[in-house]
């Protein structure tokens, strides 16, 4: 089956913003999603400098096609686990 | 040390940025809005209400603007008014961990609690193995009389059905020194005369509570306000902190006003050289053991709480320390900034004269998102000095002791061993060194587990980070004992 691409932005906001945190889905992922995924490190995709957003709404991560916005690892998770029941 | 996914580190990080992009933006006129913007109306609430977590929130952003919270005098005094008087010192604030007292949620008291697992057993190994006679059977049940109970945890060993639980209080059991304790209200209390700056109460504490005095400001209003050189010193854990190379980290420094860049790394190689050399005479002297020197909460706790273990401590001086010197022998009017992971050196700092201010990667983070700078875009410039594969594998536990053992060669025997981590156990290992001796000549003391790339102030996993900075230290030159630094 072909895994799910997920794309962490390391640009420098992200990354301090905590896309940092969630890499650790490198190394613990649960156990369900752990071999669905593949990770890609991305770099800046200039969301954070989007001016028709009021505010950095970083850090982002794309989840196959789907933005997820303010990612946390927890919301990273719950889009994985969604796309997996799909 | 570091706790991944963890809301309160988050929101630290958040303020420091919201911070940063307050001064750059109008010198904290808006700055009231802070804690608005982190907890609008609508969004989620951590605490009992918005306003509480907003409340908690100005007191984290006093201490972001290098203020204590405990300091506060007038509860009306708005941020934009700490901002300005931020803006006013002309040195560091003074190094200091403090607890916001309406955040602290005076967890109970660590304690050990018999659950409704207890099956009133016959045996009965909870009461016959307490050492205090603390536990009676109660209607079948075990239960401990608070009074004569001592938390030695007897009773949680040899339950066989784990009905024992310990309840802990997080930041008192992070605390390897005894440092925090309650007051009568059930509150922590920090006793600066015992706190060795390590920080791991700060990133133990589930509700935030604890915060300490950031110098980011400062640093910010040197850079922007005044003609001054300003040096950036990066700690060697530096690498893997930001994606991009070391090189475009040095230019994004650059571009954010900073005059140079130096690595501490090419302090630690002159650390490693002194380091080695001195084994080497305390050996031949005949000395049992030496132990490093350059991690600060360690070195405050051989001096405070384990003061038998002195006569062990290697003499040398930090990688900070050299660093500092070169930079100042170099440069004696410029400004100087250590950046590392760390919180200590804010109070070694303090006893440094040739250090002005430490940041963390964190602050210098929040400072490079506030201007707009992305690392990895920016122009690619060298460090204006050179280090050795030596001072870059530093921050990773066992590095300091392995620099240290390639320079003494078959000099003497050399036999190390890493304390990783300077827990409750750990102390008692080395008070155990002092008295008793023990098996190895050379001991390598990290505060944090994993070594500095675990530290407070750090933004990468400390097991990237660990990979990064070793490919770094990889690509190096070796050292030698006459090699020339600097």
């Amino acid at each position: 089956m072909k895994k799910i691409k997920v794309r962490i932005c390391v640009g420098t906001s992200c990354f301090v913003m905590g896309s940092a945190q969630i890499q650790s889905l490198e190394f613990n992922a649960p156990s369900d999603i752990a071999d669905e995924i593949e990770i890609v490190e991305e770099r800046c995709m200039n969301l954070c400098k989007d001016i028709t957003r009021k505010r950095n709404r970083g850090p982002f991560v794309y989840v196959d096609d789907e933005l997820i916005e303010e990612a946390t690892y927890e919301k990273v998770v719950a889009k994985i686990r969604e796309k997996l029941q799909k | 040390m570091l706790i991944p996914k963890n809301n309160a580190n988050l929101m630290r990080t958040k303020i420091l940025i919201k911070l940063a992009q307050s001064y750059l933006e109008d010198k904290f006129a808006e700055a009231d809005r802070i804690p608005l913007e982190l907890r609008p109306k609508d969004g989620e609430v951590s605490r009992c209400c918005v306003y509480k977590d907003r409340a908690v929130l100005k007191y984290r952003c006093m201490a972001g603007l290098g203020h204590c919270p405990e300091e506060e005098t007038d509860e009306l005094t708005t941020l934009k008014e700490y901002g300005e008087q931020a803006l006013e010192r002309t040195h560091a604030p003074k190094n200091k961990l403090s607890v916001i007292d309406i955040a602290c949620s005076a967890c109970v008291k660590s304690q050990y609690v018999i659950t409704n697992v207890c099956r009133g057993c016959f045996a009965q190994p909870c009461r016959l193995n307490c050492p205090k006679e603390a536990i009676s059977i109660v209607n079948g049940r075990a239960h401990i009389d608070p009074d004569k109970c001592v938390n030695c945890g007897k009773c949680f060993e040899v339950c066989p059905y784990h009905s024992v639980v310990k309840i802990p209080v997080p930041c008192e059991e992070a605390c390897p020194v005894g440092a925090i304790t309650k007051d009568e209200k059930g509150k922590e209390h920090i006793d600066v005369e015992k706190c060795i700056s390590c920080g791991r109460c700060l990133a133990s504490c589930p509700f935030g509570a604890i915060v300490e005095r950031s110098q980011m400001i400062d640093v910010m209003r040197e850079v922007k306000e005044t003609d001054k050189k300003v040096i950036a010193m990066l700690a060697p854990a530096i690498s893997g902190q930001f994606p991009g190379s070391l090189q475009n980290l040095v230019g994004a420094l650059k571009k954010f006003g900073f005059s140079d860049v130096i690595e501490v790394a090419v302090g630690a190689d002159i650390t490693t050289q002194k380091e080695a050399a001195e084994f080497i005479e305390r050996m031949e002297e005949g000395k049992p053991f030496m132990t490093t020197s350059c991690c600060p909460a360690y070195f405050r706790a051989a001096q405070v709480h384990i003061p038998e273990l002195k006569p062990y401590v290697s003499s040398t001086k930090t990688p900070m320390y050299y660093t500092a010197e070169l930079v100042k022998q170099e440069h004696p009017d410029c400004i100087s900034v250590f950046v590392g992971p760390c919180l200590a050196k804010r109070a070694e700092a303090e006893w440094d004269k040739n250090v002005d201010y430490v940041l963390t990667f964190e602050e210098l983070g929040a400072m490079l998102v506030a201007s707009g700078i992305n690392v990895d875009e920016c122009e690619e410039e060298s460090f204006s000095k050179v280090s050795h594969v030596q001072g870059r594998q530093f921050p990773v536990t066992g590095g300091v002791a392995g620099a240290v053992a390639s320079l003494v060669g078959d000099k003497v025997e050399i036999r190390t061993e890493k304390i990783d981590g300077l827990t409750k156990e750990n102390i008692k290992l080395l008070k155990r060194y002092a008295t008793k001796g023990g098996e190895n000549n050379m001991l390598e003391v990290m505060c944090c587990e994993g070594g500095c790339v675990s530290g407070p102030g750090c933004i990468a996993l400390s097991k990237k980070a660990a990979r990064a900075v070793d490919a770094y230290a990889q690509s190096g030159e070796q050292l030698t004992p006459e090699s020339k630094i600097g």
